[in-house]
């Protein structure tokens, strides 16, 4: 077991090594260089210079993604910094340190300034979606495997190809519509600014929705489909026909079973809501992680973006890892070697 | 030579090992009968008639339409549907008539989406089959680049990928298929391992036939219906993709039209007060998910029958 997590820890960090290795190589592409970006259109060309030069831009790509990594571990000083610049970029934190995620060149702030809080609005928003995605798809999916081909079975099954065939972008507009414009109880931003007379709740409503309706049907299709096969073994069979009330027969035997399969969808769920996440927080304005990525990636800012993507991928593959362990745990059958 | 085993991936095996009810059908004939199998499932015949739907519209582009879908008529700007005159489902702000660029949409998304999968499938089918025939180091490296690859959030895998090479039909049909394959690739690859130690298998490999002829002609066609099953699946998800990308400003350039890039054109003046545009838009894309969802429900309930 600990040597089964040992190794999977390291192919966590050896993925993480890589994919930000490949994304710094792939930002290369983007036009126009960290100097010019950080700088903005007024600079003129000769201050361009100055800072290229100052930065090392002309150096390798390896030598400066080990530059990017010593600033990140924290042996290395972050070089926007350098008072000597006069930029004005200061890190309350200092200059060096563990986990310096560099200066942002879009958001003029330190990385750390602005991806923690964001990232904090994504939880909030993907959390509460989450916990409400998982009882209901669980609820939906064991009563309708209960009894496969029963008119609450079919009905359920056609609602969920049809709630996870309408992308979020889709559903949000259909929203908007209905209880924006139409009924008017709800605001269509989510922007986190209380001008008006929205509260914070009434903002969530409509992101909250687009993310439930999207996953629901998908998570609770996963729970029926294993629910249904569960209830065809057996030792199901046995369980009805020695007399048990069926109640017993579905909370003691079925259930358990059941939930073990979609125990990793639903921790997949996590990940893919990361998706979801990017199309409702720019459809409603919200202030996340996913608006923040998408913006900084079409800014071509590189330090965000790499630590944007190091968290998101450290967010992915450790769910994954813990789905592992936990299916592990909760299957016994299952023996890691 | 590779290209032979995309060739091979729709025909039908003759020595494909039948269960004993099942009539002698082979080729043509047995694939018509699993068809005609559909029919009995009422959803997978909406499905059908979705999808079928679409691509007429998608072909017959130029003639079910009477407007250029970038000309803009000025004098008729933001008409809503229904409303009478010339433009029946209305115009955008431009006065550019959304009857034609939903066509025309359509048949931008049934060509990208159906390409990228094509692409997609061949790469996943190529490393899936090597994985699993060849085992060992093969297996290793695959499996690990897949594992790297499907351990990032597909989404931004897509938003870097174009925002750095730049919005275009190519480079959408490079993420797509960067970001498809290895799933694919997984999937084969499990499926290869089932197959693998069959008696056909081996009785091709004392034959002394080469690697590369036992997985196009051997193992490809028997892989086929879960695979076909999932291309189904995973094309309602990659017109989704494609919305999205549309959606997030990262799809088709402007002006060519793309129904994510409708929905988020009539996204900004929904608040305003006018959500037709983006509504219609919305239900295209969606219709044609569903039709690919309902048609994967329907295949996955014939391949369980038999």
């Amino acid at each position: 077991m600990a040597v089964f997590i040992l190794k999977r820890l390291f192919m966590m960090a050896a993925t993480m090594v890589v994919a930000s290795a490949l994304l710094f190589a792939l930002m290369e592409f983007t036009p126009g260089n960290v100097a010019s970006k950080t700088l903005g259109p007024y600079a003129t060309q000769e201050q361009k210079d100055i800072l290229y030069e100052k930065l090392q831009l002309n150096d390798p790509l390896l030598v400066r993604y080990f530059r990017w990594v010593g600033v990140l571990a924290g042996v290395m000083q972050d070089p926007l910094q350098d008072p000597e610049l006069k930029l004005g970029f200061e890190d309350p934190r200092g200059d060096q340190y563990f986990g310096n995620f560099g200066y942002s060149a879009k958001y003029k702030l330190p990385v750390n300034d602005v991806m923690w809080r964001k990232l904090g609005n994504t939880l909030t928003l993907a959390g509460i979606a989450f916990g409400i995605i998982v009882p209901l798809s669980l609820i939906f999916g064991v009563l309708s495997g209960m009894r496969e081909g029963s008119l609450l079975d079919r009905a359920l099954s056609y609602t969920g190809i049809t709630l996870t065939s309408v992308p979020e972008f889709a559903s949000a507009v259909f929203l908007i519509a209905i209880f924006v414009l139409w009924l008017g109880w709800l605001p269509g931003t989510a922007n986190m600014q209380f001008f008006d007379q929205w509260s914070w709740a009434s903002q969530m409503v409509l992101p909250v929705a687009v993310l439930v309706l999207y996953d629901f049907g998908y998570v609770a299709r996963m729970v029926r489909g294993s629910m249904v096969e569960v209830m065809t073994r057996p030792y199901i069979r046995t369980a009805i026909l020695k007399g048990l009330p069926y109640r017993t027969v579905i909370m003691k035997h079925a259930l358990r079973n059941a939930l073990i399969a979609p125990f990793t969808v639903i921790l997949l769920q996590i990940p893919f809501l990361i998706t979801g996440v990017v199309v409702t927080e720019t459809v409603f304005g919200y202030p996340g992680f996913g608006r923040m990525l998408l913006e900084s990636a079409s800014f071509g800012d590189v330090t965000m973006v790499e630590a944007a993507t190091l968290i998101a991928v450290f967010i992915a593959v450790a769910t994954q890892l813990l789905g592992d362990i936990g299916y592990m745990y909760i299957n016994p059958r299952i023996r890691f070697t | 030579m590779t290209d032979q085993t995309n060739d091979q991936a729709p025909q039908v095996d003759a020595n494909a090992p039948k269960s004993a009810e099942q009539p002698d059908r082979v080729g043509l004939a047995k694939f018509l009968y699993s068809m005609g199998l559909l029919r009995e499932s009422p959803a997978a015949m909406i499905g059908v008639t979705v999808i079928t739907f679409w691509v007429f519209i998608a072909i017959f582009a130029d003639v079910v339409t009477v407007y250029e879908p970038n000309a803009n008529d000025y004098a008729a700007t933001l008409k809503l549907p229904f409303s009478g005159g010339d433009h029946w489902l209305g115009t955008d702000l431009l006065g550019r008539d959304t009857w034609s660029r939903l066509a025309y949409g359509a048949r931008a998304t049934l060509i990208i989406a159906p390409t990228a999968m094509v692409c997609a499938y061949f790469l996943g089918i190529v490393m899936g089959m090597l994985a699993g025939y060849y085992g060992g180091w093969v297996d290793n490296l695959i499996s690990r680049v897949s594992d790297i690859i499907l351990s990032f959030p597909l989404i931004i895998l897509f938003i870097i990928i174009i925002s750095v090479f730049g919005a275009s039909a190519l480079n959408i049909i490079i993420a797509v298929t960067l970001a498809a394959s290895p799933g694919i690739g997984r999937i084969v690859r499990g499926l290869t391992l089932d197959l693998r130690n069959l008696e056909y298998v081996s009785a091709a490999q004392i034959r002394g036939e080469w690697g590369l002829y036992i997985m196009a002609i051997e193992l490809l066609p028997n892989a086929r219906g879960p695979l076909i099953v999932d291309a189904c699946l995973r094309m309602g998800y990659t017109i989704i993709t494609i919305g999205i990308l549309g959606f997030l400003g990262l799809g088709l350039p402007p002006p060519d039209p793309d129904w994510g890039g409708m929905v988020k054109d009539g996204a900004a003046m929904v608040l305003g007060g006018s959500p037709e545009m983006a509504i219609i838009a919305s239900i295209a894309i969606s219709s044609l998910v569903i039709g690919f969802n309902l048609l994967a429900d329907g295949l996955r309930e014939i391949s369980t029958r038999d």
